[in-house]
């Protein structure tokens, strides 16, 4: 079944309750320059990765260059969209034919529009800045050059993802970005462990990117396009089976790039990389793709209740687990992944609840991107000034010595508690009030997500605090190699000298904690943030929650506040041993993030392998047997005719005499039957 | 005599000729022996031309006796040959074409 219905469709017809603004076909002058927004960084990766060796004294601040202009041309495009009535400011932009065959047209193309611009501005702004930390983070690595080169790369196909037009340009820059990730997680390959933690984050994408090709082939099958604009506009014609498989494809991918459950194991893995690559890659931007995809793909997601209640339960589910998981973690970068994990959970969840969450999630992500990606970086700091140890019950009282990391850390921290008027009060806040908003007049709804999202409030904030305090407050439980003489602290274990980063680390630090005090309420002021986002995700309506806003907002901070002060109390006022006690059973099982990877190995690892190894013995025994066993046979055959083969011309005489006497013979006893 | 009898006579000869070829190493009694079977054929050509009234027997035996003189020429030459890079005129001696 193929429809191809016209492009110009009219926004009332694409959404039931919103008014979304359809993309227009002239494209105003100064977006002529988004081009360049991909061309920029991929040059970069190209002019490293070829130049070699040759460019290793310049490739770092290439690399920055290159970032650094894509981020003004990023810039530059966004003022004039700002300059656009809202109802201009959707622009398709048709580049080139891409795959023209018989009824097969698929093209490439930008979609400028305000949820592309934010994507821009924060891969660019956040991407620009962590490559600058990056340089004296990785100042002493031998393949910094290298290393700036995916990160280049990475930054191409994440501009790729969120500016493609169709699904399939989308695809390019999602198994763009995931080669990127797999890259940089393995960057220090030569080490065993970190080289399995790439491939393992390499399959477990894979698995989502199933998902997007499922995705795909469904949308292809039924609409004959996989251009946003024509899908779209299809979509009310389309059964609801069809959206609501095509939906959970879609979130099957979300779930392999953002690490949501059940596709979540690969992240805490994935900090084997380089603390930039956390930041940017792993916190940032790449893992909240599926946010992306899930947001972009709202009118498929509107057509199918049953998917979008099975995002909420994603969300739900993942936000829970990433939290307990993050409460058990002594690892600094496995605790802050585990937020991420938790974080994304929250805007997988928000982008479920239908138009009332899309702005919210988006805008989530944005103050996530900048306190997540400033708290990466302070981690990275600590780590520089502890000899890359990552374990924070050797840490403690670091607060003395880098006070631009601590007061930086700070301001992240508070901001993922949700301190008003820190930046993550005004999203995630928003996020939990639209949860408690009953999704077509079903209260149930309203209360278990609601709850879930507020619990999960509190939990944040406990291991948030625990985090920070263990790594800032506290006594220190690192050996400061002075013998034993104030008797505080450990005399054993490797000799610190905790110490502030470089000026190039803690800047970038600085201005990423800017972003994470005031970004959020600057953007919330007057709902700034949700109208520029309005020619895409539509105007919701406003809906009143099941509890009044005004004690909802009290209960999160009343949770939040219980769960800072029960970590106060625990890893600031009193000694955290420097030995991971065993702890309970909930303890043991975060620790080791709940039994995902058992259970993973046992279900589909061991399974798999053995279904591998069986074929692999029935290819060797069966068919490679049954292949070799008649070679063999010829063979044998050949060297038993050979024997007749013994250059003795009497024998050959011997044998044509025997034969023709036979064939005599034959003939005898024929032609006398015949005649008898 | 019967026409019969001749062609015992050339089967006898054939059979002796075929046993010389098959017994015998040394090149020259071998091709003696193959010599004897060709005339062995030749006498039974022409004996069955004899019995059936038809000259294409006898014609064939002509045309066996050419080949043969050919065969013979060439046959002797290779034996000559043979002899000189060998020192051997013994069949059995040249095998070398086996794998």
């Amino acid at each position: 079944m193929t429809m191809l219905l016209p492009a110009v469709v009219t926004a009332t017809g694409l959404h039931a309750a919103t008014d979304v603004v359809p993309a227009s076909e002239v494209v105003p002058g100064p977006f002529l320059a988004a081009p360049f927004l991909v061309l920029l960084p991929l040059l970069g990766a190209a002019v490293l990765l070829l130049a070699g060796r040759r460019s290793d004294r310049w490739g770092a601040w290439f690399g920055v260059a290159t970032s650094a202009a894509a981020f003004v041309v990023g810039a530059v495009v966004f003022v004039a969209m700002l300059g656009l009535p809202a109802d201009e400011r959707v622009v398709d932009y048709r580049l080139f034919d891409w795959i023209v065959s018989g009824g097969l047209d698929l093209a490439v193309g930008l979609r400028v529009d305000p949820l592309s611009m934010t994507f821009v501005l924060l891969v660019t702004f956040v991407g620009t800045l962590i490559h600058v930390y990056a340089v004296a983070y990785m100042a002493h690595d031998r393949d910094r050059r290298r290393f700036f080169a995916y990160l280049n790369l990475f930054v191409a196909a994440m501009l790729i993802l969120v500016l493609a037009d169709s699904y399939l340009l989308l695809f390019v820059g999602w198994e763009g970005v995931g080669l990127a990730s797999y890259l940089l997680i393995g960057f220090w390959n030569h080490n065993r462990a970190y080289a399995v933690a790439a491939k393992k984050a390499f399959v477990m994408n894979r698995v989502g990117d199933i998902g997007l090709i499922v995705a795909l082939m469904l949308l292809f099958a039924t609409f004959g396009a996989l251009d946003f604009t024509t899908v779209f506009a299809a979509v009310p014609e389309a059964s609801t089976a069809l959206l609501t498989a095509t939906g959970l494809a879609l979130l099957v991918a979300a779930c392999g790039k953002s690490a949501q459950f059940p596709l979540q194991a690969w992240l805490g893995d994935a900090m084997a990389g380089p603390t930039p690559v956390s930041a940017l890659i792993h916190a940032a931007t790449m893992v909240t793709a599926g946010v992306y995809l899930v947001v972009r793909s709202a009118p498929i997601f509107e057509g199918a209740p049953t998917a979008q209640l099975v995002v909420v339960i994603v969300g739900a589910v993942t936000l829970l687990f990433g939290a307990i998981v993050g409460c058990a973690k002594d690892d600094i970068k496995k605790a802050l992944a585990a937020s991420t994990m938790s974080q994304i959970g929250y805007m997988i969840l928000a982008a479920g609840l239908g138009p009332i969450g899309y702005a919210f999630a988006i805008f989530h992500l944005v103050t996530h991107g900048f306190f997540k990606a400033g708290m990466f970086l302070g981690a990275g700091s600590v780590m520089h000034g502890m000899d890359d140890g990552v374990d924070m019950r050797r840490f403690g009282g670091l607060a003395r010595y880098m006070k631009v990391t601590w007061i930086t850390f700070m301001a992240g921290w508070l901001a993922i508690l949700g301190i008003p008027p820190f930046s993550g009060f005004w999203s995630k806040d928003k996020i939990i009030e639209a949860a408690f908003v009953p999704v077509d007049g079903q209260a149930w709804r309203a209360w278990v997500f609601g709850g879930v999202a507020l619990l999960g409030a509190g939990i944040t904030a406990f291991y948030m605090s625990r985090l920070f305090f263990m790594t800032f407050s506290g006594r220190r439980r690192w050996n400061d190699g002075s013998g034993s003489a104030d008797g505080l602290g450990p005399q054993d274990g490797p000799v610190q000298h905790p110490h502030e980063s470089p000026r190039l680390m803690t800047w970038p630090m600085i201005v990423l904690a800017v972003g994470s005090v005031a970004l959020g309420g600057i953007l919330a002021a007057g709902s700034r943030f949700v109208t520029w986002l309005e020619p895409v995700t539509g105007h919701a309506e406003h809906h009143e929650p099941v509890l009044p806003v005004w004690s909802l907002i009290a209960l999160t901070l009343l949770l939040v506040l219980a769960g800072a002060a029960l970590a106060w109390r625990q890893y600031a006022m009193s000694s955290v041993p420097v030995r991971a006690p065993r702890g309970s059973v909930l303890t043991r099982a975060a620790r080791r993030d709940l039994y995902q990877d058992d259970v993973n190995e046992a279900v589909f690892m061991r399974p798999g392998q053995y279904l591998t190894r069986s074929l692999v013995y029935a290819d060797k025994e069966m068919v490679d047997g049954g292949w070799m066993g008649l070679a063999g046979l010829v063979g044998r055959v050949g060297e038993w005719l050979r024997g007749w083969q013994n250059g003795y011309v009497r024998s050959y005489g011997a044998t044509m005499l025997g034969g023709l006497v036979v064939v005599v013979a034959v003939v005898l006893a024929l032609t006398t039957g015949t005649a008898s | 005599m019967e026409l019969t009898h001749y062609v015992v006579l050339a089967a006898i000869l054939f059979s002796i000729g075929a046993a010389t070829v098959l017994l015998r190493r040394n090149a020259i009694i071998v091709f003696m022996g193959v010599e004897l079977m060709l005339n062995a054929t030749n006498l039974a050509f022409v004996t069955f031309a004899r019995m059936h009234g038809d000259v294409t027997g006898q014609v064939l035996a002509f045309f066996v006796m050419v080949v043969a003189a050919a065969e013979v020429v060439v046959g002797l030459a290779i034996i000559v040959s043979i002899f000189r890079t060998r020192r051997s005129a013994s069949v059995d001696d040249v095998n070398l074409l086996k794998s």
